[in-house]
């Protein structure tokens, strides 16, 4: 799982919980994946970002190192500061480990990099 | 027994190892999820030379994926069983993949993707696999999440295999009551294998629904269907039947054959009077 996607995810499926967000990480394997690195997708998506959950994150799984707290007005024009955000996006993969409902504390696992977030009949609204 | 993968089986079930496999070797299946993809990438009208970030449902083994990759898009995956998305891990594809229950709800944050494909996907949502399940309430369960997950102004296509009319009625209005806007496309209507359907929904304004593919023919009067058959006659060779032409053919045959044939003459052929 790229941290992209989990600054997307939510559990908000689950019965019970209204925002879900954001998941904590707990990881056991972490990967690094050479990515294509493309500039104008980094940018044109950082504003869709909630940045500090992304920051919390790479913080937590220790690929924090280099990336700023908080965003620059003009970042797009940051050519280091957008590789960085590449970095940390698309290259660095959750490959085992569990994330965390911050309201419920349900327990999703991560299997091969995929995040499983099948629930029960029970935890269905 | 009916043909379709959704009565055999719920969704995790019937994509197990062996079926799953098929979609790395069947360069059948492989090319025909691609062309739906490319048709469903044409609907979804992305804005052109800037990558976004889709969302694929039902994503499987990423072949759907693999031509999202090729226009230049980075997306996220979602499907119900591990060993498709096991496929597509083998297959090393680009984007992230989630499994999840698209019935249950689409797991992300307001406003993430720029837009959302699905092939054969959407018609698993008509079954109720399990007792708590109820194909109503998962559809708008579905849209309604999904609708959230979208940002404005983008667009959801899904290709899908709809069993009869009412099922199409019944993901139009769900999709209607979740808050998109848009309909059916379906390319090729008159053709039984070519025929495939479109459910392009629409997130920001009622827009005018793209053009079906294969209906350009509007002009549907009795004397073109005829004067087409004539001409498809001509050119196969065989003058049409019960005409004079015909019926020289038919003598002429019969002389190469050495039957007993009478003479061409002037009345050959000839209609006969109405005093007969």
């Amino acid at each position: 799982m790229k941290l992209i996607t989990h600054n997307m995810l939510t559990s908000k499926c689950l019965k019970g919980v209204l925002t879900g967000y954001p998941l904590a990480i707990k990881a056991t394997n972490i990967k690094v994946n050479e990515v294509d690195f493309n500039p104008d997708f980094i940018s044109r998506i950082i504003p869709k970002l909630d940045w500090e959950v992304l920051w919390k994150a790479a913080d937590s799984i220790g690929h924090s190192e280099g990336l700023p707290q908080t965003i620059e007005r003009n970042y797009d024009e940051d050519k280091e500061f957008l590789k960085k955000a590449h970095r940390v996006l698309l290259e660095v993969e959750v490959e085992e480990g569990y994330l965390t409902c911050p309201e419920s504390g349900r327990q999703f696992p991560i299997t091969k990099g995929i995040p499983n977030m099948l629930l029960t009949e029970a935890e269905v609204q | 027994m009916s043909k379709r993968p959704e009565h055999q089986a719920p969704p995790e079930f019937f994509y197990n190892e062996d079926e799953a496999r098929k979609y790395t070797q069947n360069s059948r299946i492989i090319d025909i999820q691609a062309q739906m993809t490319e048709r469903c990438m044409e609907l979804l009208l992305l804005p052109d030379d800037t990558s976004c970030l889709l969302l694929d449902i039902g994503c499987g083994s990423g072949l759907s994926g693999t031509v999202l990759e090729e226009w230049g898009h980075m997306w996220i995956g979602l499907d119900i069983s591990p060993s498709m998305l096991d496929v597509a891990l083998e297959r090393e594809t680009e984007g992230d993949l989630v499994l999840a229950d698209m019935g249950e709800g689409v797991p992300f944050k307001a406003g993430s993707f720029d837009g959302a494909v699905s092939v054969s996907a959407l018609q698993w949502l008509f079954n109720a696999d399990k007792k708590s399940h109820q194909p109503v309430k998962r559809l708008y369960k579905f849209f309604s999440s999904l609708y959230a997950s979208l940002s404005r102004s983008a667009r959801a296509v899904f290709q899908f295999y709809p069993e009869n009319e009412s099922q199409l009625d019944l993901v139009t209005s769900q999709a209607m009551k979740a808050g998109f806007y848009g309909g059916v496309v379906v390319d090729f209507p008159n053709s039984a294998k070519a025929k495939k359907f479109f459910l392009v929904l629409m997130t920001g304004g009622a827009a005018p629904l793209p053009q079906a593919l294969g209906t350009e023919e509007s002009d549907n009067s009795l004397q073109i269907k005829y004067a087409k058959r004539e001409a498809c006659k001509a050119a196969r060779g065989k003058p049409l039947k019960n005409t004079r032409a015909w019926l020289l053919d038919k003598k002429e045959r019969r002389r190469k054959q050495g039957k007993e044939t009478k003479p061409d003459t002037k009345y050959t052929g000839r209609k006969r009077s109405g005093r007969f």
